[in-house]
């Protein structure tokens, strides 16, 4: 499947992704606000490379507004903070001096509603990442970018004869995969995921879950999930997030591998919810 | 508090079958009253509307044409003569008013929407709300006195009027940009700035291309609303004979000021006077409602399904 990069004269960046770009990403006493509501209380965990790390709990207990955190696409919304140290690999996230528009490319995201440009191609909006942030590409050198970025997403047998057919033409699986293509193509070194598949029906979420474990040898994942089962099943590491009441900040109850989290884990809470008591 | 059963509330009470509320049949009476009285108060609004169009058609066809196309009316005393100096003029005003008016109204509605905050943004919509109920031979006036601190008194030229029109034409603009820009559903732009693209390329290369539709559409109707204006322009481009396409030297006639002066003037062949106004008015209403078509189909072309 990657075969194709070989025949393409790699760029440092390539190279580097090649040889397994994927990077940790540390998280220190992070708290996140939405204004004066304290939304995330205090989390700090480690979120390996070339692992996937799930982060589950019940609704509105801050799961996504910490992923959202980690991309520094938290701040977006008007009167968000975020407090705390999130670092990529060691290097700060949010110093002083540090380009958001940067980190979004090494941190990429795809979101719970497959959103494809509605007004470009599937080609153009594999291509995106590249027509709206590096300069002029050579021609070849992007139908050899979007081609592994289709690949890679598991798309391009079904759309290789209909590339510059518009994207939204496509069902909402593919429409997903055509997003996660997007995202890779610009080769981060992570990827969030937050609920990939909650539009999705069961075939489709099978196809994403999969290609979810081929993707995990090149990248970070991260992905939010309310689907327990999707958790066991897809992810390395979990991490059970929480609220004491509502309108009390989010805490992260217990982090740790997958099989120990479902079968053997430390807090009743994580215990409770894990068996479905709640939740 | 004791909590009342259905039956108790005399709205609600069952009725004893089904087949007896047949008896509704005053609900029925009154449901076709008010069709009736609805159906009444359309076809009076479209009274007017409809003898409008009527009459200025079957007044306007007499003065219609090949001169009134091709000729102006430069040296006529007479019955001959035509409009083409006014219909040219109308298409540069207008059109240079639109070059003024477009990118600043697209421009204004696209920082009230993705970049205004607070305080600034409130005073800026409040403007904008103001402007948009100037009256136009205010926004006319305005023109003049600008013109006239740099070029002197009894200055007419065609750009002034322009100028005149873009005053009442960029708060529309920026009013109609602002609506279809509010429509671009957030997740695109935030799908936008997850691939790491800086806020401006954004807007440019997602935002607007997905609101284009409505964009264009918003502008035609900006310009059909100001293509008949007649009181600008009076004071602005002046009164002319001769056909005159440089908005930035001498007088321009337009269809509008044509009108009016054919009219009020008629000279000797008054009826022949009168048949070109009434002709000029025809071909204003046809180029308005020639930009409303186009503005649908360009609608319908190119507007994009968002879900």
């Amino acid at each position: 499947m990657f075969k194709l990069s070989e025949d393409v004269v790699a760029e440092p960046k390539e190279q580097r992704a090649l040889a397994g770009g994927a990077k940790t990403i540390e998280v220190r006493d992070v708290n996140l606000f939405y204004g004066d509501f304290h939304a995330v209380e205090d989390v700090t965990m480690t979120i390996a490379p070339n692992k996937v790390t799930a982060l589950i709990g019940s609704s509105g207990c801050g799961k996504t507004t910490f992923l959202r955190s980690l991309n520094r696409m938290h701040e977006l919304t008007p009167g968000a903070r975020v407090d705390g140290h999130v670092s990529l690999d060691g290097e700060d996230v949010y110093a002083k001096g540090v380009d958001p528009v940067e980190v979004r490319r090494l941190i990429g995201m795809v979101f719970q509603q497959p959103n494809p440009f509605p007004t470009m191609s599937i080609y153009d909006n594999v291509a995106a990442g590249l027509n709206l942030n590096a300069r002029r590409v050579p021609k070849a050198r992007k139908d050899a970018v979007v081609e592994r970025s289709l690949r890679g997403a598991n798309l391009w047998e079904e759309v290789k004869d209909r590339l510059h057919k518009p994207g939204s033409g496509l069902s909402g699986g593919q429409q997903q995969r055509l997003c996660i293509a997007r995202a890779i193509a610009v080769e981060p070194e992570v990827l969030l995921m937050d609920e990939p598949c909650s539009a999705l029906d069961p075939l489709a979420t099978l196809a994403i879950e999969d290609l979810i474990a081929e993707l995990k040898n090149r990248y970070t994942i991260v992905i939010v999930t309310h689907n327990m089962q999707q958790a066991a099943r897809a992810s390395d590491v979990t991490a059970f997030f929480n609220l004491d009441a509502t309108g009390k900040p989010g805490h992260l109850v217990e982090v740790g591998a997958t099989n120990e989290i479902f079968t053997n884990p430390t807090e009743k809470q994580t215990e409770d919810y894990v068996s479905g008591r709640f939740g | 508090m004791e909590s009342a059963t259905v039956t108790d509330s005399p709205g609600l009470a069952r009725p004893s079958s089904l087949l007896a509320s047949g008896a509704g049949w005053r609900r029925r009476a009154k449901d076709r009253l008010m069709t009736v009285l609805i159906a009444g108060a359309f076809a009076l609004a479209m009274i007017p509307l409809i003898s409008l169009v009527y009459e200025v058609t079957k007044r306007g066809i007499p003065g219609l044409n090949l001169d009134f196309f091709t000729e102006d009316a430069r040296g006529v005393v007479g019955e001959g003569g035509g409009a083409s100096h006014a219909i040219v003029g109308t298409l540069v005003i207008t059109g240079v008013a639109a070059l003024i008016s477009v990118p600043i109204g697209i421009m204004g509605a696209i920082y009230l929407n993705e970049y205004g905050q607070g305080r600034l943004r409130r005073a800026l919509t409040f403007f904008v709300d103001v402007m948009t109920g100037i009256p136009s031979i205010v926004a006319g006036l305005f023109a003049y006195a600008l013109f006239e601190l740099f070029l002197g008194p009894g200055i007419r030229l065609g750009v002034m009027g322009s100028v005149a029109l873009s005053v009442l034409m960029i708060p529309i603009v920026i009013r109609s940009a602002e609506e279809v820009l509010k429509i671009v559903p957030n997740h695109l732009r935030e799908a936008a700035y997850a691939l790491g693209t800086p806020k401006w390329k954004t807007i440019v290369k997602v935002v607007l291309p997905t609101a284009f539709a409505g964009l264009v559409t918003g502008v035609m109707i900006a310009i059909a609303r100001i293509v008949g204006e007649t009181a600008p322009l009076l004071v602005t481009t002046g009164v002319v004979d001769s056909m005159n396409s440089d908005p930035f030297h001498g007088r321009m006639q337009n269809l509008a000021v044509y009108a009016y002066n054919e009219y009020r003037s008629p000279g000797v062949f008054k009826q022949a006077a009168y048949d070109k106004a009434w002709a000029a008015a025809l071909t204003l209403i046809a180029i308005v409602m020639l930009l409303n078509v186009a503005a649908r189909l360009v609608y319908r072309r190119y507007k994009t399904e968002i879900r």
